[in-house]
């Protein structure tokens, strides 16, 4: 059995933690927050230690690995401080406020050899990983547009808030909701080099921006929309899309379905000539224990068999997090200029 | 319970197949009448159980319901609490704390009230029984015989080992409501090793069972061993694998279950409805 603690119990906090605790190869040692609330109810309701300061945690609890899923601007000195010590390292997104910082983490894990991986969990749900895949074959040839979206109900009305509404905590909807679908267009389609008319827009946030707007150039010269609200409640929960654009047709991807369209039938993918949909259940990813969708339970599998297996992951690693990263950066500077 | 529970996904906009499927329901259940409208087709077609989750909407069904005795004196509503996206929205934005504060009802920072002492000396589980409470209100004088859990927050708690609290969520159902408890989970064989482990025995547990394993967590074949095996009174969801099943081989696949009680199943148009109920009443062997 490997050793597992949890720094931050917010909601994301919580999720891991009762992801890893049922996992077979793991044991749940040790849990971190400042809320004695929280940690109160660990006390009473279960055998995880608990712990204030994540230093004394990390410094007793002779850890294999860690799950840090504090505010974005605590992960620095908290990745940091894990990374020293040897352990390997899971952290929630954002990666880091500044790229300086998350420079300085990728080298670091690379530096001792420590698994590392960020919780971009749209990797590890099947049909953004079939578009990957089909587009890697080239199914829609030469490509000409793409757009990248997400749209969700976080914030719907107006009011102050927690530390989500600070913008130099990396509290708006740029950090929060379109780092999920910069780090997904990334990986899918390719790294935008440039952003250009980018808005941030305050709709209901009196700090922080809840809806982005900007047009990504990718290396390729390929160019695309990124268009993210988090203030929109014509949604129930968070839904990221993405759509694509070739010369020989067009998908447009979600969690739940792949929409493929095509001018010419492709024989050696099975897709007939117009619309083929593909739906989730052909591509799910099974888990032993699940908690509000599988991407969820299969990220810690993933980082979990590789810290077993001491490799590297492929999938979500510091390094990817902290392009995503330098592309906020350069949506920031783009929304200024 | 019956063989039939008529779920509620259709009304909120639930498509796990298709965002698109979702839009469309949002616009065609827009007026709570259509809801309404449904139910009672739902109902002349001889199904009497509701299951619903604690949406803001349904508490104007319940509205309904209550001031037309007559009509729905043998309609059963079982409901599912809580409307899991309201509080994790709300957490995202206010924090756990934040969250208490919105949804227990009274100022948890006053000693005055119950909320407030249950706050203040970290009672837990005074604090869930002041949310049960705050969700079981829209239902008053409403039959509401089996009262569930949402499997987010049953698998939250199973994961995190906290058993203690499904003990306690037991005997607060039967005690207070005079309900039998319900359980939703996507992890079905481990659910009923702890609950068995707690003494609770013979739960009522509406997991996902389908032909083709469709979030059932830990795989179809354990599932099948605990349904044959063990003693528990096991409700369907997710039968149709989010549409990927036709019914008929969908509710055929059940049938080899004899301990199956229920299955549970939505859908929007009447001849829909009736093709399942015949379906599920033709196969299902209890």
């Amino acid at each position: 059995m490997i050793r597992a603690g949890i720094i931050g119990l917010g909601k994301m906090g919580l999720s891991h933690a009762a992801i890893v605790s049922p996992h077979p190869s793991v044991e749940l040692v040790a849990v971190c927050d400042t809320s004695s609330l929280v940690l109160d109810a660990f006390k009473k309701f279960s055998k995880i230690e608990v712990y204030s300061d994540y230093v004394k945690m990390i410094d007793s609890e002779n850890l294999d690995f860690v799950v840090v899923a504090t505010p974005t601007k605590l992960h620095y000195k908290m990745v940091r401080y894990a990374l020293e010590k040897g352990i390997h390292t899971f952290c929630e997104k954002p990666f880091s406020l500044t790229t300086k910082e998350g420079q300085d983490l990728v080298e670091l894990a690379d530096q001792k050899n420590l698994v590392n991986q960020v919780g971009y969990h749209n990797h590890f749900i099947g049909t953004f990983r079939e578009l990957k895949r089909l587009l890697k074959e080239g199914v829609l040839g030469d490509l000409v547009h793409f757009t990248g979206e997400a749209y969700g109900p976080v914030v719907t009305k107006e009011k102050g808030g927690t530390w989500r509404s600070d913008p130099v905590e990396g509290g708006g909807c740029l950090f929060d909701y379109a780092s999920h679908v910069i780090n997904l267009l990334q990986e899918v389609i390719g790294h935008p080099v440039k952003a250009s008319g980018s808005q941030l827009k305050r709709i209901y946030s009196k700090e922080v921006e809840d809806a982005v707007y900007s047009v990504l150039t990718l290396e390729s010269g390929l160019s695309g929309i990124l268009s993210v609200n988090w203030s929109d409640e014509t949604y129930r929960k968070m839904s990221t899309s993405l759509t694509i654009l070739g010369k020989k047709g067009k998908i447009i991807c979600d969690a739940t379905e792949l929409k493929i369209y095509l001018k010419e039938a492709d024989p050696k993918e099975k897709l007939d000539k117009g619309w083929t949909i593909k739906y989730i259940t052909d591509f799910e990813i099974p888990v032993k224990f699940y908690l509000r969708g599988e991407e969820y339970s299969a990220q810690i599998d993933n980082f979990v068999d590789c810290v077993i297996r001491k490799k590297t992951s492929e999938i979500n690693t510091f390094k990817q997090a902290l392009y995503t990263d330098k592309v906020i950066e350069l949506i920031i500077a783009d929304s200024k200029s | 319970m019956d063989k039939v529970l008529f779920g509620d996904n259709q009304f909120f906009a639930v498509n796990h197949l298709s965002d698109e499927k979702s839009r469309a329901q949002a616009i065609q259940f827009k007026d709570d009448a259509a809801i309404i409208r449904v139910l009672d087709q739902v109902r002349e077609l001889g199904i009497n159980t509701f299951m619903c989750t604690t949406h803001d909407r349904i508490a104007s069904v319940c509205d309904h319901m209550r001031s037309n005795p007559d009509k729905y004196k043998n309609f059963n509503i079982f409901p599912c609490m809580p409307y899991a996206h309201k509080y994790a929205n709300a957490i995202t934005d206010l924090g756990i704390l934040g969250t208490v504060k919105q949804y227990v009802p009274g100022n948890i920072f006053s000693s005055f009230t119950k909320g407030g002492v249950a706050f203040i000396r970290k009672d837990f589980i005074g604090l869930m029984e002041l949310f049960i409470d705050a969700e079981m209100k829209m239902f008053k004088g409403i039959n509401t015989p089996v009262i569930f859990i949402q499997n987010v927050i049953v698998d939250m708690i199973l994961g995190l080992k906290m058993y203690d609290v499904f003990k306690e969520y037991d005997s607060y159902i039967r005690k207070k409501y005079n309900a039998e408890p319900g359980y939703i989970t996507m992890n079905m064989p481990a659910l009923l090793d702890c609950l068995n482990s707690l003494g609770i025995e013979n739960p009522i547990i509406c997991s996902s069972i389908n032909k083709i394993g469709f979030r059932m967590s830990g795989g179809k074949d354990i599932y099948e061993k605990y349904l044959t095996e063990k003693t528990f009174r096991p409700i369907a969801m997710q039968v149709l694998a989010a549409g990927a099943l036709r019914p008929k081989e969908a509710i055929e696949y059940l049938g080899k279950f004899s301990k199956i009680e229920s299955v549970l199943f939505g859908a929007s148009s009447k001849s829909h409805v009736q093709e399942t109920k015949e379906l599920i009443e033709h196969y299902l062997q209890i």
